[in-house]
């Protein structure tokens, strides 16, 4: 028999380590993938355990109690509740931090009654001496009817022990350790005898929770024994009250805490992060260091990969048979991929700054400080991360608007969100900076192009404030205002844990906007570099007899030639007919062009130019920038990225809805296209507007 | 007038006496926000809304429209 890989499931409320103990026990071993249909992360990892065993190890989403409030908790129930699911865990370890314990177990008592086989991980425990902790674990285990590894995912201490434990998944205790369904003793005994071969507590789950499990079955229990629900909830009170009973009496026994030895760390820092006025101070002086760092600090690398792409691109050129192959992988392939690699730095960084933001518990403070402004907008606190998430990418922001409890508030986040400036913008805003601000420095250390930079991430953050009041305004629906939010305990982030999310990020960003940039570039080029008709076919003589009266060089001749066969490929009749659209916002065909094919993402704006000069521009300039630099508009001989032209497109990028993930996400989570298309509208009017004001008052 | 948690002053203890189970959501109970349990003001937010509470030993923050449903009974502290 082919020994087969146990499953074994981590689960937790969250803020009590739970990534750090699976990235432990996989290290780099893992896949990061969405569960089917739904956008919730669906994190699994390997990991050799002793006695030559292999475990799958699962990474639930982190949850609070079997109670689920959103699809992201819907899923640890989905998969706890189907036994024939193929991940449905051997073995379930159950997170808690040693500091919380009390409302950890919940959630542990919960697994429990599912009868499956689970160990109590205790994390953190290298905090216990300092905190005057100290437990019964012999106790303890008897109580709950399971194994308990005291581990310290921050120390890497007791992993291996976690691991030995592991392996004798098969004699740990699947037995519940209270039994809940004294809480209405007639109710559950006729449910039971109803549907004698089910697990009473999985019944339960199925008539209070939205969770597909037995479809059939589940309208059966819910029509004979569903309740109103205010019944149900008090059911469910009473049930949260039964086992809060049950922890308090287990651990007044195994739990001591020396409250004289501990010292308030926490009080201290809260008291200053939550000042009202140093907490805000705090706060901007935090988010100013992230910018101006995103600027100056990765200019470094953006330039050496920047320059290292058109050596290469030069090298394929000189080297490589001279033909269409030849020319498509130096001129469409390499800048293409040239285009987004030099992205790297910058997003790594951002999410760098975010992960750090989040691993701290500074997040949760920045919630609690921002909540009663926010609300004034319509918005809540918890809109705060979605917005910061939303400079790295608008995707997970709006995942992360799941935990907003109010509707309205929920919905309100989700549209504004796109708003904010994006990693996406960054390389569009980047360029053009780099090309129409000067760089100097004001006041001495205040870098003119890092403040631009930091200027449109304000008037990204601002727009998203005044459209969130408008629509509040406008928009009628009511809901109760549901808001808790945990405040984690302080900790200093794990190196490990925030690598790990930041090369997981930005390859995941990389690898998809990469694929869509590599494909447009090709096509890109191909448009470009062929043409119908005569004109296309005979440019050289065309141009050649039109210049036999002036004295021009080669390389002249050449370059007009090239510039000729441009304007009248696929793609300059394409971006020839556009243009008195966009010429009054200041841009030619082909940033018209690059616009276009941006709204699919918007990082494609500079792939786009830079494929589009390489194929029509002269051969001296290397990298991108000093390409659209040397650029002259052939009919006023001026600069084409002139400061009037380029203020109008930073603009626009800061408002148009370029991003198709965006609308399907938008799609996904509003469960309607109103929405999405509301926003796609509304964003590109808007941004076609701003700009051409700027542009008209500018020239 | 009855005393919720929102009309606690700042450290302050209190036990849990009662509330309408229709408006407290039921994530604040898990929390540990149940009749009988302790609950202590740690912080008040910069504009006096929301509140950072120590409920049974989670720390959480509401709002107050949500605290002064939750009907409490002041600790007096004997020195």
């Amino acid at each position: 028999m082919v020994p087969q890989n146990i499953n074994v499931a981590l689960i937790g409320n969250p803020n009590v380590g739970k990534t750090s103990v699976f990235n432990q026990l996989t290290g780099l071993n893992q896949q990061v993938g969405n569960y089917p249909g739904i956008t919730v992360e669906k994190k699994i990892g390997f990991c050799k355990l002793p006695h030559n065993i292999k475990a799958n190890i699962l990474d639930l989403p982190g949850t609070y109690s079997l109670n689920a409030s959103s699809i992201d908790e819907n899923v640890v129930i989905e998969l706890l509740l189907n036994k024939n699911d193929k991940l449905y865990p051997d073995v379930a370890l159950v997170v808690t931090d040693v500091e919380n314990l009390k409302r950890n177990l919940l959630l542990f008592t919960q697994i429990k009654d599912l009868e499956i086989p689970t160990i109590l991980v205790i994390n953190m425990a290298d905090r216990m001496e300092s905190k005057g902790i100290s437990l019964d674990i012999p106790f303890l285990e008897e109580q709950l009817k399971t194994k308990i590894a005291l581990v310290s995912s921050r120390k890497s201490l007791g992993i291996e022990e976690l691991k030995e434990l592991i392996v004798t998944y098969k004699s740990i205790s699947a037995e519940p350790c209270l039994n809940a369904s004294v809480i209405d003793k007639e109710y559950f005994n006729n449910l039971q005898n109803a549907f004698p071969d089910q697990l009473l507590y999985k019944l339960w789950l199925v008539i209070t929770q939205d969770v597909n499990f037995l479809n059939l079955e589940r309208k059966e229990i819910q029509s004979s024994f569903t309740k109103s629900h205010t019944e149900l909830k008090r059911l469910q009170q009473k049930e949260t009250i039964k086992r809060y009973q049950f922890i308090n009496d287990v651990l007044k026994e195994g739990l001591s805490i020396d409250s004289s030895v501990a010292r308030d760390f926490r009080s201290k820092l809260d008291r200053v992060l939550t000042h009202k006025f140093w907490g805000y101070i705090i706060f901007f002086v935090i988010l100013f260091v992230i910018f101006q760092s995103i600027f100056d600090w990765s200019s470094i690398p953006m330039d050496f990969i920047d320059s290292s792409f058109a050596t290469l691109s030069a090298m394929a050129a000189e080297h490589l048979p001279a033909g269409i192959l030849t020319d498509l992988i130096s001129q469409g392939i390499i800048p293409g991929i040239g285009g987004i690699l030099i992205f790297i730095p910058q997003i790594a960084f951002l999410f760098l700054f975010i992960s750090i933001l989040e691993e701290s518990g500074y997040m949760s403070r920045v919630v609690f400080i921002m909540d009663k402004i926010m609300r004034r907008f319509g918005l809540s606190g918890k809109s705060v991360v979605p917005l910061i998430s939303g400079t790295a990418c608008a995707i997970p922001a709006i995942m992360a608007t799941r935990n907003i409890e109010n509707w309205k508030e929920r919905l309100i986040t989700i549209l504004v969100t796109p708003f904010t400036t994006c990693s996406a913008r960054l390389p569009v805003y980047a360029i053009i900076i780099a090309l129409v601000i000067p760089n100097h420095r004001v006041l001495g250390f205040l870098n003119l192009q890092g403040l631009t930079l930091m200027l449109l991430y304000l008037l990204g953050f601002g727009m998203a404030i005044f459209s969130a009041y408008v629509l509040n305004k406008v928009m009628k629906i009511s809901g109760k205002t549901f808001f808790v939010v945990e405040m984690p305990n302080y900790k200093l982030p794990l190196f490990k844990n925030v690598a790990i999310n930041v090369i997981e990020k930005t390859k995941a960003f990389i690898l998809g906007a990469g694929k869509i940039i590599l494909a447009i570039s090709i096509v890109l080029w191909f448009l470009a570099s062929y043409g119908p008709g005569e004109k296309f076919q005979n440019a050289e003589s065309i141009i050649t007899a039109q210049e036999k009266n002036n004295t021009v060089s080669n390389t002249e001749l050449e370059n007009k030639i090239a510039s000729f066969k441009l304007e009248n490929s696929y793609i300059g009749i394409m971006g020839k007919s556009i243009e008195p659209v966009i010429a009054p916002l200041g841009y030619d065909w082909k940033i018209g062009i690059a616009i276009i094919s941006s709204f699919a993402a918007r990082e494609v704006f500079v792939g786009t130019l830079a494929t589009i000069y390489s194929v029509g521009g002269s051969d001296n300039e290397t990298t991108i920038k000093n390409k659209m630099q040397a650029e002259i508009h052939p009919e006023t001989g001026l600069k084409v990225f002139n400061f009037a032209t380029g203020i109008s497109l930073l603009l626009f990028y800061a408002f148009a809805m370029q991003c198709a993930s965006t609308i399907a996400i938008t799609k996904k989570e509003t469960n309607s296209w109103k929405w999405p298309l509301g926003q796609l509208i509304f964003m590109s009017t808007f941004a076609y507007l701003v700009a051409l004001i700027a542009f008209q008052i500018l020239k | 007038m009855r005393t919720t948690i929102s009309s606690l002053r700042k450290n302050e203890k209190a036990i849990i006496k009662d509330f309408d189970i229709d408006i407290i959501p039921l994530k604040l109970l898990e929390m540990g926000c149940l009749p009988g349990n302790t609950v202590q003001l740690l912080q008040i937010a910069p504009f006096g809304d929301p509140l950072y509470l120590d409920v049974n030993g989670s720390h959480v923050a509401i709002r107050v429209e949500t605290a002064k449903e939750i009907e409490v009974e002041l600790i007096k502290i004997v020195l």
